[in-house]
């Protein structure tokens, strides 16, 4: 087999990246996916293009600047969310296109600034991993991770029912903040590799591709990260030999990786669906739950 | 319960009034629960029973009034391990498949230090389960349950941290006659343990008889609390089939959430 694909520094670091991002992007997209707020992500996307912008025309780090922005974008949005009345999604609407055509604007006042520079943030670029990247990516991943699996109990609780979870005495809100924050990091972790616009669809794709099979909170987020770290290492390396953009490559792999285990999942759901109503007819010993399969069988059987 | 065998209050609310939106809900709300008391919070859609549970657990503000847990104000209590709260739910599931045995260790949080559950714990959690006997449903997933066993594992997620006092809004609402039957052994066991209970219900129902004490609101005011209303006329006949319109069956849970 030929690793020349190692040889380059470029490409070991667009690699480690991709890694990196294969793990948190899941990491954080299953508790966004578990309290219904898959666009969550999408949304600070949007806002951390501001952030890159602030970064070009400042000569700062963009990765740095738009952590900075998307982790302020993202406790905004908390806020909205506590005290926001009937309005909350206009004012949502205007924070992420009012992120969007921040970042357009800025970076075109940057001294040789153009949308150009933008292209490779808004939808992923191998070849301009920097090392100061590489780092950054490292450190923002190692917070995600440690607050991803440290609070996973903490974090399930709050995304499964906020009201329990008061009444448990966990501090809601900050956990609510510590969720939103962590996305907003695993946004621009992500951002180099997938690109701002495609990062939502690796924090979520992976995380429905996982429920077709699983039935536990345990399994789907083992599934999600391994589907999460095979469609980023498949798509780098695709993007490589193929010379494809990377961040559109990963995440349609993650989409066919999606309808694959649907595929794959229909004659399983079949035969839990199958286990769980005889279960039922037993323990309720009611012969008119028992009738209900026989006549749905032949149903199925014209569709075959 | 005769009135000299009374404990401490375990709830103990005052002059309770709060809003929702600008719109008053409570006006005025006196209701205690003793130690080992079993009261049920009567009233008909919109005069304010939830609303009351949910300024209990601190859910909706409160405009004024006192509030007091154990005997301890509601702002300053902490000890939420000694509270086992049923909301309101058609369902126990989330975004995500969760086991019911995940859901149901989400009600140990409160006992467990740093979110870490111990052995102690997990026995807690199987315990709960076998209590509203889920115990062969344990490593299924919630999305495969019916309504009934739904509200059995929110329940059983309540009891996980064996508490004192139990706060239940509507635990019967949308649930068959095997799971009422489950869920009514499994609360007289639980306040034959000295548990206090408060309710929140639609009718007395299969519970009647664990029921000391009933308080009726109506527009956010307190109308009655004494002994349980007696059902009468056409009421008072068995079988009589209630049938609640707010309780649609394929009703989302409340949701805050951005984007939903």
């Amino acid at each position: 087999m030929n690793l020349e694909i190692l040889d380059y520094a470029f490409m070991q670091r667009a690699l480690l990246a991709a890694v990196l991002v294969g793990i948190t992007a899941p990491a954080v997209g299953i508790y966004l996916v578990q309290r219904r707020q898959a666009l969550m992500g999408d949304g600070i996307g949007h806002v951390a293009m501001t952030g890159v912008g602030l970064g070009f025309l400042l000569s700062w780090s963009p990765v740095w600047m738009a952590t900075a922005v998307s982790v302020l974008g993202a406790v905004l949005m908390e806020l909205i969310r506590w005290y926001g009345k009937t309005r909350g999604d206009i004012a949502l609407a205007m924070l992420f296109y009012g992120g969007m055509a921040g970042g357009v604007m800025l970076i075109n006042l940057a001294p040789g600034g153009s949308n150009a520079n933008l292209s490779s943030y808004l939808f992923g670029s191998l070849s301009t991993v920097s090392e100061s990247d590489v780092t950054a990516i490292c450190l923002l991943a190692a917070f995600v991770l440690v607050v991803t699996l440290g609070l996973r109990r903490q974090l399930f609780a709050v995304s499964q029912d906020e009201e329990f979870a008061r009444v448990t005495g966990l501090p809601v809100r900050a956990l609510n903040l510590l969720t939103a924050v962590t996305a907003a990091v695993t946004v621009t972790v992500a951002m180099r590799v997938v690109g701002l616009l495609l990062v939502s669809a690796l924090m979520v794709v992976p995380v429905a591709a996982a429920q077709q099979l699983s039935r536990s909170f345990a399994a789907t987020f083992a599934i999600a990260v391994a589907i999460g770290v095979s469609v980023t290492l498949g798509g780098t390396v695709t993007s490589y030999y193929q010379d494809v953009p990377p961040g559109a490559t990963i995440v349609l792999l993650a989409i066919g990786a999606f309808i694959l285990l649907t595929a794959l999942a229909a004659p399983l759901a079949r035969r839990r669906a199958r286990a769980a109503t005889q279960a039922a007819a037993r323990e309720a010993g009611d012969p008119a739950e028992c009738a209900i399969p026989a006549t749905h069988a032949p149903v199925g059987k014209a569709g075959v | 319960m005769k009135a000299d065998q009374l404990g401490e209050p375990v709830i103990s609310l005052r002059e309770v009034t709060a809003e929702l939106g600008s719109r008053p809900v409570l006006r005025g709300i006196d209701l205690t629960v003793h130690g080992g008391e079993v009261v049920a919070l009567l009233g008909a859609n919109g005069s304010g029973k939830s609303t009351a549970v949910r300024t209990i657990i601190g859910q909706v503000p409160v405009t004024g009034g006192e509030i007091e847990l154990f005997g301890t104000p509601r702002r300053r209590f902490r000890d939420w391990a000694r509270v086992g709260y049923v909301p309101q739910r058609t369902t126990a599931a989330g975004g995500v498949p969760a086991t019911v045995t995940e859901v149901v260790s989400s009600g140990r949080l409160s006992r467990a230090r740093f979110g870490i559950l111990r052995r102690a714990d997990r026995q807690a959690v199987h315990e709960a389960i076998e209590l509203v006997g889920m115990a062969d449903r344990a490593k299924d997933s919630v999305n495969a349950l019916s309504g009934g066993q739904h509200q059995r594992v929110l329940i059983a997620r309540a009891l996980a941290s064996r508490p004192e006092l139990l706060i239940m809004d509507e635990p019967m609402a949308g649930v068959d006659l095997a799971s009422q039957e489950v869920l009514a052994a499994t609360l007289r066991e639980q306040v034959s343990q000295g548990t206090s209970v408060l309710l929140v219900l639609h009718e007395l129902g299969p519970l009647e008889p664990l029921i000391d004490r009933a308080v009726v609101l109506r527009d956010g005011c307190v109308l009655h609390d004494g002994p349980p209303p007696q059902a009468v006329g056409q009421h008072a006949l068995p079988g009589h089939d209630h049938v609640h319109p707010h309780a649609a069956h394929d009703a989302e849970p409340i949701r805050t959430g951005l984007l939903s």
